[in-house]
């Protein structure tokens, strides 16, 4: 105990002078303050406020019409379909590309042969825009001439994107195709700061690979994980570039997420009003999704190696 | 509390909007420089272009800068603009429901007054064309490029391989169906991602099975209007097309804007497609040599054994329409105007037009009819001449709250993810909204 004194008096210190450095500190933090702030909590109140107007998007005033709007969007019939949909895309995404991802990355942390390689050809994907992905397999899924028609395979010849659950299914596996190599990049990164000493030990006492990773890996990745789920999960909220690209929401409603909705109400419905309110309530879901993870997470401050 | 704090941002927001520059030149040179927003892709696009070529050559001081963007992506597009005031000095559109709104939200000039003094310009005008064109009497665009007849196109090579003959009534469609399907041909294609394609069905079925008048009525905010035996007969119709594998395997997933369902039929992998007379302009620039070497045959939708529809009617189309924003500069509206009354009737305009396959607004086009494209162009000019009634596609008549309800509702039932009495009942409920 005698020895961990020290630290706590250096600790303080810091607290102490930052008083002292705060003025500059903030300075820093002004542009991207000045940013978010137009960029980001400008347009949200704009958009609080028109979910409580009445707009079709073109006529110079805006009517403010109180719940109207509201009422609108929660009594469109197709709202439960696109919270559906919205929560099968959440969950089916981050059951696909958490466990991949996870081994990609402890993959990649080790040092065999040819692993500089092939991360980089992992990374690929990400380097793509969502839209230029979408075109691509829009093109290569499709059953007149798209690669299954060209090879003449007629397993790869399916109706894709045009049949209601192998839409979602197509969907998922492009979204992790795209989002695998960003998520694997972020558990490389913890898989390398994790102390070789552990597994060391672990070796002494006999244990083998796979009881390595389930004993220590995983554990020691545990923020990690909360990180990359968070980013996901809040991150599939806003899916919409993929979706509208690849099947605009469709066939029929099949893949119509809250996102799409969101777009066909206020853009091609010309009601603004029940669009910002969906807005809304996608904000307050992510808003809310993310705390939940948090607290899973227990406090965030607590040291990864003392779990250990 | 809350309402308050509302309104005041909500007062703040609507000055943001207005705020902005009335002038919507995008900095163009001289003061009369205009902007004009269109479609981009064949076979319009290189004529639009090349009407503005025109106007820049005589007229530098008062430059028009054409933008072209797709079909779909403009719809939202042109909306964005006009809500945040950047709309181009002309805007270019479909007429009907969509002009209609933009005629509330006084977001573009009326018209009437400068087209009674220039009775000549208008007199260059087929008058059919001014309908969509017109709300509650007073005209807000100018009718320009070409009257687009809907038809029912089919590829004539696959038809002697299957060794059929084109249907002359929809019972005949319905026998190809198998025949088609048998040979591992989809009997029509259909581009159903981008919605407006399957409703070109619907149009066709709904006029030759009980003619124009049921429209007529959704139209004309009659309530309950959807609920019309005939409806319910056309809707069963289409969902036992969709069974029987009418259309290619995936259409649901097929996007026009691309021209993937333009590329089935001239490729051969369907047999027939209803599609706008503007396909024949695509199939020509994009088919190779297939319209050349006359593999390409069309007609107007076949009647429907015992239907009540004129079988000489016709939907589609009956022009495109280019209006003035009311928030441009005096001296860009009147540059539109000067290009309105001098290039857009001018004889080249008319040619140009006539040369990308389609039949113009502009009378006196019969006489350019010549060389490859003189059979479709005579064929469109006589569907459109002839038609007994000449309906607006139902989107673009519609109010953009109701054609979006409309689209989504006829998505749904060529998934066959609703019946056909939910359809109208779910159609009926934005009667007249």
């Amino acid at each position: 105990m005698t020895t961990l004194a020290p630290p706590v008096v250096r600790g303080q210190e810091p607290t102490r002078s930052s008083g002292g450095r705060s003025g500059s500190v903030v300075w820093m933090a002004l542009p991207a303050f000045v940013m978010f702030v137009f960029f980001g909590i400008v347009p949200l109140l704009g958009v609080i406020v028109l979910s409580f107007a009445t707009w079709n998007g073109i006529t110079p005033t805006i009517e403010l019409t109180g719940l109207t709007s509201w009422r609108a969007a929660l009594s469109n019939p197709s709202l439960p379909n696109a919270i559906w949909v919205t929560f099968l895309i959440m969950a089916l995404s981050w059951l696909v590309q958490t466990p991949i991802s996870i081994l990609l990355g402890v993959f990649m942390a080790t040092r065999t042969r040819y692993r500089g390689f092939l991360s980089v050809l992992y990374f690929i994907p990400l380097l793509l825009s969502s839209a230029a992905i979408a075109i691509t397999y829009k093109s290569l899924l499709d059953p007149s001439f798209g690669i299954g028609a060209g090879l003449g395979v007629e397993a790869l010849n399916q109706n894709w994107l045009g049949e209601a659950n192998l839409a979602i299914g197509t969907l998922i596996f492009v979204v992790s195709w795209q989002f695998i190599p960003f998520h694997s990049l972020i558990y490389q990164g913890a898989v390398r700061q994790i102390p070789h000493s552990m597994y060391e030990a672990a070796q002494i006492d006999g244990a083998g690979r796979v009881r390595q990773f389930f004993g220590i890996t995983l554990p020691q990745l545990k923020y990690t994980i909360i990180t990359s789920s968070t980013l996901m999960v809040v991150g599939s909220l806003t899916f919409f570039d993929l979706i509208w690209v690849l099947t605009a929401g469709g066939p029929g409603d099949a893949t119509r997420a809250l996102a799409v909705q969101m777009y066909q109400q206020g853009f091609q419905a010309s009601l603004m009003g029940p669009a910002s309110a969906i807005a809304v309530i996608l904000v307050l879901t992510g808003l809310g999704l993310s705390l939940l993870l948090r607290r899973l997470g227990g406090r965030a401050d607590e040291s990864q190696l003392e779990g250990a | 509390m809350t309402l308050s704090a509302g309104a005041a941002a909500g007062a703040a927001l609507a000055a943001c909007g207005n705020e902005g520059p009335g002038d919507d030149s995008g900095g163009g040179s001289g003061s009369g420089a205009a902007t004009y927003w269109s479609l981009s892709g064949e076979p319009g696009q290189p004529y639009r272009q090349a009407a503005a070529d025109r106007w820049n050559k005589a007229n530098p001081d008062a430059k028009i800068t054409p933008t072209f963007f797709q079909n779909d992506a403009y719809k939202q597009k042109i909306k964005t603009a006009l809500g945040a005031n950047q709309a181009p000095t002309m805007i270019w559109g479909w007429g009907g429901g969509g002009l209609k709104s933009y005629v509330e939200a006084g977001q573009v000039e009326d018209l009437t007054d400068w087209l009674s003094q220039n009775a000549a310009v208008k007199d260059k005008i087929l008058p059919s064309s001014f309908g969509a064109a017109t709300v509650d009497g007073k005209i807000y665009a100018m009718p320009v490029e070409t009257v687009q007849p809907i038809v029912l196109y089919y590829n004539k090579k696959v038809f002697d391989q299957v060794g059929v003959q084109p249907p002359q009534t929809y019972g005949d469609i319905l026998a190809l169906i198998p025949k088609f399907n048998a040979k591992g041909i989809a009997p029509f294609s259909l581009a159903g991602q981008s919605r407006w394609t399957n409703m070109m069905w619907l149009e066709f079925m709904l006029d030759r099975q009980a003619g124009s008048e049921v429209f007529d009525n959704v139209f004309a905010g009659k309530q309950g209007a959807w609920s019309d035996p005939a409806v319910l007969d056309m809707l069963t119709k289409v969902q036992d097309l969709v069974k029987q594998n009418a259309f290619q395997k995936g259409f649901a997933s097929t996007v026009a804007d691309t021209n993937a369902d333009q590329a089935l039929l001239y490729t051969g992998k369907a047999a027939m497609m209803v599609h706008g007379s503007w396909s024949y302009g695509i199939q020509k620039a994009n088919g190779g040599k297939f319209v050349a070497d006359g593999g390409l045959g069309w007609m107007n939708f076949p009647p429907i054994d015992g239907g009540k529809g004129d079988p000489t009617n016709t939907v589609g189309n009956p022009g495109q329409y280019l209006s003035i924003s009311s928030k441009a500069t005096p001296e860009a509206k009147e540059t539109a105007k000067k290009f309105f009354s001098t290039t857009l009737v001018d004889d080249e305009e008319k040619a140009g037009w006539v040369k990308s396959g389609g039949v113009p607004v502009l009378k006196g086009a019969d006489s350019l009819f010549t060389g490859d494209d003189a059979t479709f162009l005579k064929d469109m000019a006589a569907i459109a001449a002839g038609a007994k009634t000449f309906a607006q596609s139902w989107d673009q008549a519609l109010s953009p709250t109701a054609a979006e309800v409309l689209l989504d509702n006829i998505a749904k039932l060529f998934q066959l993810q609703v019946s056909p009495q939910q359809w109208v009942d779910n159609m009926n409920g934005v009667i007249g909204k």
